[in-house]
């Protein structure tokens, strides 16, 4: 830590604001990153992190304010003049082309216009130079295509060095990362900053800003609310700082399990395209619990998923709901064998953007319980929807509100009513609280304990370890359509099923696995 | 410069591209009009005067409007559910065939039980010939805009076919066109002595009809979610394939209608040229009625006036009719643009 007071200055943001019509994305933000240092950027979904990183990098041109790199000021809407300056950034979403080998996407874009030819040879050496000075094990001739999301990120960051970026931009990178790979991103950042980089790490995860950070940054609806040397900080400190008031999540009582409602015995479906399906897939969903499927993102959880929502069928294996073995399968017969779905992607699979808070309150119901001899009672509709609307706490101007128009914590909550309302034994919540605020995520959690109390068999699928740790009875971790045996709460750490979650412990993988 | 998208466009904002569509078509006409030595001021008037100028020409604009209304519709429920129905011409020469089998002396009934017959019958022939293309995209996902489309010239040719064979008038003089229906096939006209039939009414029913399937319905409801999100119409439960088939099946009926209606009501036989592309200006009035059911009723007859009206214009004042066709689709390309600057507000940096 000594000497830093006084390290040089490479980055200075001063009074960045930003506007997307009505919505205030950064307003008068300012920050100074030292050299050598390492800043988290933290902040909700929503708090206008990404927003500044872009305005920085010179994608978005800031309605105010500006940005000063090495001292020199950055003219505004300019990637490749923040790139010639040094700075480096790693989006959340990668862009590297799948068809090309891990050396020439790192160079691509590199060449001057009109050269003839490639130096292949010095491109590959500094490659593996860069790639053993910084801990960044990837195979320079391997297809990018083939690689996994963990050496996805590491060629992104060795293209960023390769370019001789002095300062690292990372976009919420552990999102994509097993526990063990997180472990290693920040071993390079450590190296990284040791050889006087500097880096700005985006996060919303208290526990990563506390391991990796110098000093912490805290965003709140587009404000620069604090600034903390992270050593001086807690995790108590910032999460307040991040939220603006009390915290509370949901706790778990312990209970005995009831019956199982729904059971695989040696599942497997059909895989679609890239993502895999499921291969012999045992879980058993008790009443009164809380399962919880861990795994990175794009392990066959789509494939659970949509097996139990009704739109995919097994190929082979038993599957029984309460005991009897499910035949002719679809989203209908879910809803009839009292199955709650709320869905990943609440945009276009949950809610249909351009109707209106009645006509998506009823969508799942409409036929039963809104609807005879084929005429609608809208009335009726329209009072289920103003019910939902009191209940559950959906902020809007009512129920003509077409929906695209809410938050996505109010969307969800619309959808959580709609599938609560039904009073449903099974219910599959499929990342829930992904991109909702902390105030949306509490109250979705509270109401999926709530529904666990009453004896619903509750599947919470979701990448943030987090998420599953604190709220799952039983944990199970998914890895290329595979399924892990069940883990009672409290019985793993972390780290553990980590390991799990990279593919360490399944039995040797079928042969269906080694032919997809 | 750049176009950033309106969350929630007002009423008023998205009534305004029928508007300025039609507006644009005017302006596009008026040049026409200028370089073809006409003084755009004295055409507009030839035409307004032709189309409700008198009491025959108001008569001839609501007959033409007739089969519009009905292709319109046809073409607004199907594009409401995102089928893309191109196919409403050769619907319509089902219906007209259909009619022009069953109305000449094969069925010796009453009017009151021969004409609704037809009616129902024609409407099945049409909903058949769209549902081949229905069941190839819910199916196979074959591109309907490509079948319907082709649908329409081989449809034509068989009508042909038929005109100079099996459906041709023995004392027609060798022209191909069907024998006269008997007097209990012909829908009567409204008032004696006006050559303006009970079509129109029908039609007028079916635009009242349609409005109310779509807003009171569960098939209504169907349809609008099928066509805005088919995927989370899916996971609701919805049987999509199944109302993408009942829509296919409702489009066809309507536009084979528009047969029925032009072959009883008006023409009284089958020819090739009873609808000079009306399947396809069902497309223009649809859109132009924002694919509303009682807004086709008003599209229908501004199409209609503009084209009776043109006829008019041009032997008073000697501009080619053709004006009309290209203020048709000049207004249809402005409604396209319209619709789209109507979510897009442009913004300056």
């Amino acid at each position: 830590m000594t000497g830093k007071a006084q390290a040089q200055t490479v980055l200075r943001l001063s009074h960045i604001t930003k506007h997307f019509g009505a919505l205030t994305a950064n307003d008068d933000v300012s920050f100074e990153l030292k050299r050598g240092e390492v800043i988290a950027l933290l902040g909700e979904n929503g708090a206008g992190k990404t927003t500044l990183m872009n305005i920085l990098f010179g994608q978005y041109t800031a309605d105010a304010g500006e940005v000063e790199v090495f001292g020199q000021t950055l003219p505004p809407g300019n990637p490749r003049a923040a790139l010639d300056a040094g700075v480096g950034m790693v989006h959340q979403h990668f862009t590297l082309a799948g068809n090309l080998t891990v050396w020439e996407n790192i160079v691509l874009g590199t060449q001057a216009l009109g050269a003839l030819r490639l130096d292949a040879k010095a491109a590959k050496a500094k490659i593996a130079a860069l790639s053993k000075r910084f801990h960044l094990a990837v195979d320079p001739e391997s297809k990018v295509g083939r690689l996994s999301v963990g050496e996805r990120q590491r060629v992104e960051i060795l293209k960023a060095l390769y370019r001789e970026a002095r300062i690292l931009i990372l976009d919420e990178p552990t999102a994509v990362l097993t526990p063990q790979e997180s472990d290693a991103l920040f071993a390079t950042l450590r190296e990284a900053v040791g050889q006087g980089l500097s880096v700005v790490f985006i996060s919303h995860k208290l526990h990563e800003v506390m391991a990796i950070s110098d000093r912490t940054v805290v965003l709140r609806h587009g404000k620069l609310v604090a600034e903390r040397a992270t050593s001086e900080t807690s995790r108590e400190e910032l999460a307040a700082l991040m939220v603006d008031g009390e915290v509370s999540a949901p706790k778990i009582e312990a209970m005995p399990p009831g019956p199982a409602l729904m059971r695989l015995a040696g599942v497997s479906t059909k895989g679609e395209g890239r993502a895999p399906g499921l291969h012999a897939v045992d879980l058993t969903l008790h009443a009164g619990q809380i399962t919880g499927l861990a795994g990175v993102s794009g392990n066959g959880q789509k494939a659970l998923s949509d097996l139990i929502s009704g739109l995919a069928n097994p190929v082979s294996g038993r599957f029984e709901i309460a005991g009897e073995p499910v035949t002719d399968w679809s989203p209908r017969r879910a809803l009839a064998r009292k199955i709650g779905r709320i869905p990943e992607d609440r945009h276009h699979t949950g809610t249909i953007a351009d109707f209106d808070l009645t006509e998506n309150a009823v969508l799942e119901t409409y036929a039963r319980d809104f609807a005879r001899h084929g005429w609608m009672d809208w009335k009726g509709a329209r009072a289920q929807a103003e019910g939902l609307i009191g209940t559950y706490d959906v902020r809007c101007p009512g129920p003509d509100t077409r929906i695209r128009l809410l938050s996505g914590g109010n969307m969800q909550k619309l959808i959580l009513g709609r599938v609560l309302e039904t009073a449903p034994r099974i219910i599959l919540a499929n990342q829930p609280v992904r991109g909702l605020d902390i105030g949306a995520v509490n109250y979705v959690h509270g109401r999926l304990a709530e529904a666990r109390e009453k004896g619903a068999a509750v599947l919470l699928i979701s990448e943030d370890l987090d998420e599953i740790m604190k709220l799952s009875d039983v944990i199970h971790v998914i890895s290329e359509g595979r399924l892990s045996p069940g883990f009672a709460r409290g019985t793993m750490r972390a780290d553990e099923l980590g390991q799990w979650m990279a593919g360490e412990g399944f039995a040797q993988p079928t042969e269906a696995a080694h032919a997809s | 410069m750049r176009l950033e998208p309106i969350a929630d466009p007002s009423l008023a904002r998205r009534l305004l591209p029928p508007v300025l569509a039609i507006a644009g078509s005017f302006l596009v006409a008026s040049l026409l009009a200028l370089i073809a030595g006409g003084n755009p001021l004295a055409v507009f008037g030839a035409i307004i005067k032709g189309a409700v100028g008198s009491k025959f020409a108001l008569l001839e604009t609501l007959n033409r409007a007739t089969p519009l209304i009905f292709t319109g519709l046809a073409v607004a429920v199907a594009f409401r559910a995102k089928l893309w129905n191109i196919g409403a011409e050769a619907q319509l020469y089902a219906g007209a065939v259909v009619t022009a089998v069953l109305g000449t002396g094969v069925l010796q009934w009453p009017a009151a039980l021969l004409l609704p017959t037809i009616a129902i019958l024609s409407m099945l022939a049409g909903a058949l010939l769209l549902l081949g293309p229905a069941l190839l995209k819910t199916r196979l996902g074959v591109d309907e805009v490509v079948t319907t489309l082709l649908l329409n010239f081989i449809f034509l040719l068989f009508v042909s076919y038929l005109l100079e064979g099996p459906l041709k008038d023995p004392m027609g003089m060798g022209w191909p066109k069907s024998p006269r229906l008997i007097e209990e096939a012909r829908l009567p006209r409204i008032v004696e002595g006006l050559r303006l039939h009970w079509g129109f009414v029908l039609a007028l029913i079916a635009a009242v009809a349609l409005w109310i399937i779509n807003t009171r319905t569960t098939l209504g409801f169907e349809m609008r979610a099928v066509g805005q999100n088919a995927e989370a119409a899916r996971f609701a439960g919805m049987p999509v394939t199944g109302v993408i088939l009942k829509t296919a099946l409702l489009s066809g009926g309507l536009a084979a209608l528009a047969g029925f209606s032009e072959v009883s009501g008006l023409k009284g036989s089958l020819t090739l040229d009873i609808s000079p592309g009306y399947g396809y200006t069902g497309i223009v009035v649809a859109m132009l009625a924002l694919l509303h059911p009682l807004g086709v009723v008003a599209a229908a007859l501004f199409v209609a006036a503009i084209f009776v009206g043109a006829n008019a214009m041009s032997r008073a004042l000697d501009v080619p009719t053709y004006l009309a066709d290209i203020m048709l689709a000049s207004a249809l390309l402005m409604m396209v643009l319209a619709i789209l600057l109507t979510k897009f507000r442009v913004v300056r940096d």
